[in-house]
């Protein structure tokens, strides 16, 4: 009996420790991986999104609160107007969690580009939702007001041959946050008009 | 403990017991991350110091870790620095962290974190340990480098990403696909046993 207490007390103290190391060390790197991602994963995407804009659009950004999470929306100004942003959404693919960046003009609600930035997708089937443009591109000029589907569900959006799931989960991602962008439209829209130049 | 022993536990990482060629232990990393030097010599340093700081820890709670749950402290103790590992590269060193991959999390299961963690630091104090940990840690860097050395001089015709020989190099790309690797290993390791042999 003493043995078996000794070892839940040794493991439990062993476990608490490490979770509040981790906590620890979690809290003070997490400012600096959110620059980082943004310099290495989401800043080219953006760029190729936003190709052609007369601004940074990695420095004129700003957040809106959505509930309990906080959006980033990033401005592209073109032809004076800060007529576009991208932002962040997330779909459920294969491996996990897909991030993608999006892309949109705020007159019409069309994609200006998409991007998918982080995934743990399969590499050779699912991956290539990143790697190869010939998908991402597709969706540029695609409408948010309509739901995004692969063809055989009847859309539009031709999925990556071999990544079913993950074509699938791209654009249940895109359908889910065109909800929240058309709830905090306004507020994107007037806080975006202050880049424009 | 005298400073022969101490340099002895250190020195046999270096030469005599060099992982991964003298145990041939965490062979996983070695054969996946050695594309290049660069990817060897971080995958090595992160290794190192999961190395040392577990082999710190388990030497120093050696006389409370009862025997019969070793395994799982070691192993707690040994994610819980993974996981420090691949935050702090996120941070700092986020292109190398996306090269590296998944490879960083698996250190967890690494044979030679939980081999050393249980046949050296659970037996012996802390100084020894780390001692052992260093050594341990710096042989597989340099077997690492070395390795993503020559596969990357030899396979892409660079080092460091800058190109070394003249245009007319024609690379032989099979040393740095996995079955390169292979063979690669097998003659390094070859060479080693013939060099100890004499």
């Amino acid at each position: 009996m003493r043995d078996i207490i000794r070892m839940i007390v040794v493991l439990a103290v062993l476990g608490a420790l490490s979770g509040g190391g981790l906590a620890l060390v979690r809290s003070e790197t997490s400012e600096k991986i959110e620059f980082q991602q943004l310099k290495f994963v989401k800043g080219p995407a953006i760029q190729e999104i936003m190709e052609g804009c007369t601004n940074d659009p990695l420095v004129d950004r700003f957040k809106i609160k959505d509930g309990e999470v906080e959006r980033s929306f990033f401005v592209g100004v073109f032809d004076g107007k800060a007529n576009n942003v991208c932002y962040e959404a997330e779909g459920k693919g294969f491996g996990g969690e897909i991030g993608l960046m999006v892309g949109v003009n705020l007159e019409t609600d069309e994609l200006l580009g998409m991007g998918v930035t982080t995934h743990s997708e399969t590499p050779g089937l699912g991956a290539r939702a990143k790697d190869d443009p010939s998908f991402r591109v597709q969706f540029k000029g695609m409408s948010l007001n309509q739901p995004f589907k692969i063809m055989t569900d009847g859309g539009k959006v031709d999925a990556v041959s071999g990544a079913t799931i993950t074509s699938k989960g791209v654009c249940a991602g895109l359908t889910k946050s065109a909800e929240f962008y058309k709830e905090l439209k306004p507020q994107i829209i007037e806080k975006a008009a202050a880049f424009a130049n | 403990m005298s400073d022969v022993t101490l340099a002895q536990d250190f020195t046999k990482g270096l030469w005599k017991e060099i992982p991964p060629f003298r145990l041939v232990l965490g062979l996983c990393p070695t054969l996946a991350v050695t594309k290049a030097f660069e990817t060897g010599f971080g995958m090595g340093l992160a290794l190192t110091f999961v190395l040392v700081c577990s082999n710190v820890l388990v030497s120093a709670g050696r006389k409370m870790i009862p025997a019969k749950v070793r395994v799982p402290c070691f192993i707690i103790i040994i994610a819980t620095f993974v996981v420090i590992v691949e935050l702090v590269m996120q941070a700092y060193t986020y292109p190398l962290f996306l090269k590296l991959g998944i490879f960083i999390p698996l250190i967890v299961v690494n044979c030679i974190v939980l081999g050393r963690a249980e046949a050296f630091a659970y037996k012996n104090g802390i100084g020894a340990s780390i001692a052992d940990g260093l050594g341990m840690g710096i042989g597989f860097t340099i077997s690492l480098s070395v390795l993503g050395s020559i596969r990357e001089i030899f396979g892409a015709g660079t080092f460091l990403g800058k190109a070394i020989f003249g245009a007319s190099f024609q690379p032989f790309t099979f040393m740095v696909e996995a079955p390169g690797a292979f063979v690669c290993l097998g003659l390094m390791l070859g060479v080693m046993n013939l060099i100890g042999s004499e």
